[in-house]
């Protein structure tokens, strides 16, 4: 029964089995956040010859630089200012348009279910018929009311009447 | 949960009833029951000693900054005095003008705070020759 003293892989057996390759999402990502506003890396990483010699000046006097190169300093560093990454996107409007254009989209799915799909109503929706059924209901006391009458009473406006104005009985 | 809660309406409220700009760094991100509670001025002083190492690396830069801006507060003038400084060490004239524009972003609907940071830091500015994001253009979208 052995114990090894490490578990580190040898130099001689990584290279015999060789390195895994680096994935691009395991390395650090720049994001532009309000909440972190120096990210892990440059936003550009690969420098351009002038990029590189304006870095080189970088490293001397500030004031000697001019408004562009101080832009361009910015700019290589970071993808958007915090005024532009803060701004709306004017998404809502696509979402607004894009829920009035369904709505009005199933209104005329509506319209053409109304005249292809549904047949008549019955006849029993007639308004002769409605107004004979309402006058039986009448005759016949249906629902009679029974209740102490209050002093003022709500006419079918909802405005109020005086007592001497009452609902036939 | 509500300790934060509690901390964002203690600085709202101190911020509507004082009438002069007071923007000390509210007390510590971390309020114990026990213990001695760091104060305004220690917190103030451990940060400006943060960025005023003098062999500061870029990591620590980021990370302080991030750490800085993460707390609920608007930092102090010479805390951001020492950061731009330790970015003058770093050569990173970048993260200079990256740090102007969070300040202005941190302070939110306080309006008067941005104004007065860079009245009070104008001199490291003019020294360092460090813009605003204003004279630079970016500050629009």
């Amino acid at each position: 029964y052995t114990v090894s003293q490490s578990t580190a892989v040898s130099k001689r057996q990584t290279e015999a089995r060789g390195v895994a390759k680096v994935e691009e999402y395991t390395l650090p990502a720049y994001f532009d956040r309000r909440e972190s506003p120096l990210p892990d890396i440059k936003f550009v990483q690969q420098l351009s010859p002038e990029q590189k010699s304006l870095k080189e000046k970088e490293k001397g006097s500030w004031a000697a630089l001019s408004k562009e190169e101080k832009i361009a300093l910015y700019r290589i560093s970071f993808k958007e200012s915090f005024a532009e990454m803060d701004k709306g996107t004017g998404e809502w409007k696509s979402v607004v348009a894009g829920i009035f254009f369904f709505i009005g989209f199933t209104g005329l799915v509506v319209l053409w279910q109304r005249k292809y799909v549904y047949g008549d109503v019955p006849h029993t929706f007639d308004p002769e018929y409605k107004q004979k059924e309402v006058q039986r209901m009448l005759d016949m006391r249906i629902n009679p009311v029974d209740f102490f009458f209050p002093l003022l009473l709500l006419n079918d406006f909802g405005s109020l009447l005086p007592l001497k104005v009452m609902y036939h009985k | 949960m509500f300790r934060a809660a509690l901390q964002l309406s203690v600085s709202g409220a101190r911020s509507l009833t004082r009438s002069r700009p007071q923007y000390t760094a509210s007390v510590a991100a971390r309020s114990y029951s026990h213990g001695k509670q760091e104060t305004d001025e220690e917190f103030d002083a451990r940060w400006v000693t943060y960025f005023s190492k003098p062999d500061i690396d870029a990591w620590e830069l980021r990370k302080g900054m991030n750490t800085l801006i993460g707390y609920d507060l608007v930092p102090e003038p010479k805390i951001l005095d020492a950061a731009l400084r330790a970015c003058r060490r770093l050569n990173d004239l970048a993260s200079a003008i990256r740090i102007l524009e969070a300040v202005k972003d941190k302070s939110g609907p306080h309006k008067e705070i941005y104004p007065y940071v860079l009245q009070e830091l104008q001199p490291t500015l003019n020294e360092l020759g460090i813009p605003t994001p204003e004279e630079l253009g970016i500050d629009k979208a």
